[in-house]
Parts: C-alpha cells; sequence; structure tokens
C-alpha cells in the first residue's frame, strides 16, 4: 500500500432512529457503517459489493463527503478531509466527483446537455472542454443541443460520466450506473469507464450490487454486510477464494447464463 | 402450432396516434406445465405481450390483427365481460414491483382473500384457509400473523412472496411474471426464482416469464423467445439457444451478458450492424404487412 490515494480508517457512520425516538430525550443512533477501513490505491478500480441495506450507498456518499462521518479519518491524498470545512473543501470537489445511479433525476430536464456538462465547470457551452468530455463518452457533439429526454438511458448515463470527467477528477465514485441498463448498454457503459480509467489516469469507486458486473472493472473489491467489510481482496481472488459465508452465498446466487446447471 | 395452453398467433398492435406497429405479427405458443422467456431490451414490447393477454394495454395502442387463445378459446373474440370471467378464472400476474403492487392502507390477509371472495366467489373462511396454505407454500413462518400485517411491515423478499402466493392461490393455469426480480438483491432473486419455479412444477402451471436477463431464463425456462422492436426474432428452447443462438441478435445478446466464470471473454455490446440488419428486418416485413382491421 504505497501509493494510495485515499485512506479510510475506522469510518462509523450513524444516523438518528426517528422512528423510534421517544417523547423526550434524543432519539436512539442507527449504526450504518461500522469501522470501516481500507485503501484505494491510484489509478485503481475498487468494487463496492452489498446487498440492499448493506451500506453500499452511504459510504459512497461519505467518501464524496455528502454524508458526515460520526468517527473515523478520510484522508485524501495525503490529507485529512474528515474535518474541513465546506470552504476549506471546496477546491477538493472537483477533484473528487460522484456519479448517479438513475440518469434521469441526476440530469436536469430543463437544461441541453451542453449546459448540463457546462455547469460545474462555470463555463459556456461552447467551451472546448464540454465539446471534449463529450468525445471522451462516444457521444457525438451535436448532443450539446439536445435535451435528456431525447436520449436512451445508456446515452443518459454517458452524459452522467462527461459531467464528472470534464472537471479532471482524480477520484470519482460510481454508485450502480449500470444497474438500470439493459445487457447491452451495460457492456457499452462498462468498457467505456474502464478505457477512461485507462487513458485519464482515474482512481474509480465502483459501487455495485452484481458481482458479475464488478468482474470486468475492478482490481480490489470490498463486500459489505450490514454495515461492516466482510471481505477485502483483489477481483480475482475474491472468485476463486472467498473467504467470507456471505460472499460464498453471493457468487452462488448469479444467474450464469448456463442451462445446464438449473435451479 | 396446436396444444398450447396460450397460444398467440400473429398479434400485431399499433400506437393510436401515428399507427406504427409496437407488436409485429407476435407468435408464441406455451404448453401447460412449462415456462417461456421473453426476453428483449427495453422498448421491445415484451411486458406489451404480457399485458395483452390480460387485456390491460395502455390506451395508447390498439391490437389490430391476431388471435390470443387461452384454452382454445379467442380472448379477442370473447365479450368484455366474458373475457374478463375467462382471465380471472384462468390467470393471474406476478408484478415486477412488490411494493406498489400492494395496497399500503390494507391488511395483508385481505388483498389475499379479496380476489377469491370477490371474484370467484369464494366463502370468507375458505379463502383464508387458503391463504393460510399457499402463505405456507411460499415459506412464510407465522402465516397467521403475516395476515394481520400491512406491507409497510414487510422486507422486499416477502412481498414479493406473497405477491407469488397470491398469484398461485386459486390454482391458475397461467400465469404472466413481468420481470418480478429486478427490484431483488441477487441472493433473494435466488430464492424467489427457485420459489417461482418450484411452484410452477408442483402445479403444473403454464408461465410467461418476462425479463431482460438471460442468466435468469438459462435457470429455470424450458423455452424463450427472443423479442426485438416487437417482433419474435428467435423462439427455441433453452438448451439450443445457448448452445448458439441461430439469429445474429441472439447471438450478440449472449455476449452481451457477462459470465463471472469467464473472466478473460470482454463483454461486448450489441454491434450496430447486428442492430442496423435486424431493424432492415423489420422494416421489410412492415412494408409487406398489411393492415387488416
Amino acid at each position: 500500500m504505497t501509493d494510495a490515494l485515499y485512506r479510510i480508517e475506522g469510518l462509523r457512520v450513524e444516523v438518528a432512529d426517528q422512528t423510534r425516538k421517544p417523547l423526550f430525550g434524543a432519539a436512539p443512533r442507527l449504526r450504518i457503517l461500522d469501522d470501516i477501513s481500507f485503501s484505494i490505491e491510484r489509478r485503481s478500480v475498487l468494487g463496492i459489493v452489498g446487498g440492499s441495506g448493506s451500506g453500499k450507498t452511504t459510504l459512497g456518499r461519505t467518501l464524496v463527503r455528502l454524508v458526515e462521518p460520526t468517527a473515523g479519518t478520510l484522508i485524501f491524498d495525503g490529507q485529512d478531509v474528515t474535518q474541513l470545512s465546506d470552504d476549506a473543501m471546496r477546491p477538493l470537489r472537483q477533484r473528487i466527483q460522484l456519479i448517479f445511479q438513475d440518469p434521469m433525476s441526476a440530469l436536469n430536464p430543463r437544461l441541453t446537455i451542453g449546459r448540463i456538462i457546462a455547469a460545474p465547470l462555470r463555463a459556456k457551452t461552447s467551451d472546448p472542454r464540454v465539446a471534449a468530455a463529450l468525445d471522451n463518452v462516444g457521444l457525438p457533439r451535436g448532443f450539446a443541443g439536445r435535451y435528456p429526454h431525447e436520449l436512451s438511458g445508456g446515452q443518459r448515463q454517458r452524459v452522467g460520466i462527461a459531467r464528472a470527467i470534464a472537471l479532471r477528477p482524480d477520484f470519482i465514485v460510481a454508485d450502480e450506473i449500470v444497474s438500470g441498463l439493459d445487457v447491452s448498454s451495460q457492456a457499452q457503459v462498462l468498457t467505456l469507464l474502464a478505457n477512461l480509467v485507462k487513458d485519464l489516469g482515474l482512481t474509480l469507486a465502483f459501487i455495485s450490487h452484481d458481482l458479475s458486473v464488478i468482474r470486468r472493472l475492478c482490481d480490489r473489491v470490498i463486500v459489505l454486510q450490514k454495515g461492516k467489510i466482510v471481505e477485502d481482496q483483489p477481483v480475482a481472488d475474491l472468485f476463486t477464494s472467498p473467504s467470507h459465508e456471505y460472499t460464498r452465498q453471493l457468487l452462488n446466487s448469479i444467474p450464469e447464463p448456463d442451462p445446464s446447471q438449473r435451479w | 402450432m396446436s396444444g398450447g395452453y396460450l397460444t398467440i398467433r400473429n398479434l400485431s398492435a399499433v400506437l393510436r396516434d401515428t399507427g406504427e406497429r409496437v407488436l409485429r405479427s407476435v407468435d408464441i405458443d406455451l404448453q401447460p406445465g412449462t415456462i417461456r422467456g421473453l426476453v428483449g431490451e427495453s422498448g421491445a414490447g415484451k411486458s406489451m405481450i404480457g399485458k395483452a393477454v390480460l387485456g390491460v394495454l395502455p390506451k395508447a395502442l390498439k391490437v389490430v390483427e391476431g388471435e390470443i387463445l387461452i384454452d382454445g378459446q379467442d380472448l379477442l373474440k370473447l365479450k368484455d365481460a366474458d373475457r374478463r370471467r375467462l382471465i380471472g378464472a384462468s390467470t393471474a400476474l406476478i408484478p415486477q414491483d412488490p411494493l406498489t403492487a400492494l395496497n399500503p392502507s390494507h391488511r395483508i390477509g385481505p388483498q389475499i382473500t379479496n380476489r377469491l371472495v370477490d371474484i370467484l366467489g369464494w366463502t370468507r373462511r375458505a379463502a383464508e384457509v387458503r391463504a393460510l396454505e399457499v402463505l405456507e407454500e411460499v415459506q412464510i413462518a407465522d402465516a397467521a400473523r403475516v395476515m394481520r400485517q400491512y406491507p409497510h411491515e414487510l422486507s422486499g423478499g416477502m412481498r414479493q412472496r406473497i405477491l407469488i402466493a397470491s398469484a398461485f392461490a386459486a390454482e391458475p393455469k397461467l400465469i404472466i411474471a413481468d420481470e418480478p426480480t429486478t427490484a431483488l438483491d441477487v441472493t433473494v432473486q435466488k430464492q424467489i426464482l427457485k420459489l417461482i419455479s418450484n411452484l410452477q412444477a408442483r402445479h403444473g402451471t403454464a408461465l410467461l416469464f418476462v425479463t431482460h436477463d438471460l442468466g435468469v431464463v438459462a435457470k429455470i425456462c424450458d423455452s424463450l423467445s427472443v423479442l426485438y422492436g416487437g417482433k419474435v426474432v428467435e423462439d427455441t428452447d433453452v438448451a439450443s439457444f445457448f448452445n448458439g443462438p441461430h439469429h445474429a441478435y441472439g447471438r450478440a445478446l449472449l455476449a452481451a451478458t457477462p459470465r463471472h466464470t469467464d473472466p478473460d471473454a470482454s463483454l461486448l455490446p450489441v454491434p450496430d450492424d447486428v442492430i442496423a440488419a435486424v431493424r432492415a428486418e423489420l422494416g421489410e416485413a412492415d412494408r409487406q404487412w398489411v393492415r387488416h382491421d
């Protein structure tokens, strides 16, 4: 672990459980993430896997500091960012980007694609960086004048990726970005991401519930269950020798396109 | 083609506004006691076929030709009331989203029994006994308590089990499952799929399984129809499809499906020339098609 871009130590996230709050006094605390420690090496892809409710989305949001950690330290590129104020965080924000799960609700329906990509750059749509971002994700430049509803799901997800990479970030969190897509567009988006990681030297945290997708893209995988890391392995080892029972269960449940083993 | 419990022949549906075809001369044959997968990308029309059978097509669509035969009777020629009676008695639906399919303000019990009492004329007592029976059949522990609970008190997997129980409650001959596991985790998905295929085998139900996941088809279906643009481009049994699809589009779709056991095979999107070829096929079919309405 010589060249870690992001190091997370002893991370804990708790929220107040308002459904069980007594009439007087504080609501009981609900622990979402518990004692999470891992690091992401520069120019590598980390897979974050888990079932629903395992805390993987909360972890992703904590990595981009959208969720405040209760305890633990986040060290990004040698700098402790756990307690940074909003003002101090701002220059770092453009180095850390998030791509959302549902591209339809993540893109403003009233803005053209060009304006959506230009907004975080604080630039005009004619800015060359907008065209470059569209080139990077393999969309025609003419798409800059279109609206999100004119695009297919796969194309919208590419716009989400274009918006994130236009800022030339070092680190991107991709939260279930292919789970709403057809297999064919899924294959396109995965290939695109793999190429971008290579060409732009990105570091990526790829959140997914689908282990078969993880294998294509990731170098290392952590498996979450009920807010705890139960497995942290290089991707090939995870598939050949999973150490935790839950990982074995996950692997066992993937429907392989192979009719010789029926359920 | 003969002897299927559900037989769809030459079914075409158009958009009322533009006259554009949404279903293109669809032929589907579903034998009793088997599962047929209906596969395609979004917009291929796979859900529309299920809706056409149940008679709940969106108002913007209109069936212009073809037959939907259930047990030899053409649904499209029946009067509305007769068609509803036949569908109600013989067919059930397992919907996609278990949260929106259950009424949040009613307890689970009545949501299963009301259909039996109101539509099929069972007594309330008999319906309740049957509901308990099927809930146990879908492996819900403490079924009597669950019947008094509300949907929000149950997990997604539990809710989907309840909808499956409800579908099998009246011993239907035909079940249409519309992507019943896309909202679930992989581990839960496996349990639910096993449950559906066990129940289907035990009751000898004919099951039309709408899905976009070829992996799921390989695990539980007997035969499959691959759809593109509302046209069946491949109709075959599961073993021969996975040994080598005949149609270029089927091959491309299979190549785009991830396999974790084979990490070196690269994941290929459906190539543009395959899409162009299958579109040309549709265009040719449309040119030859004469409207009969």
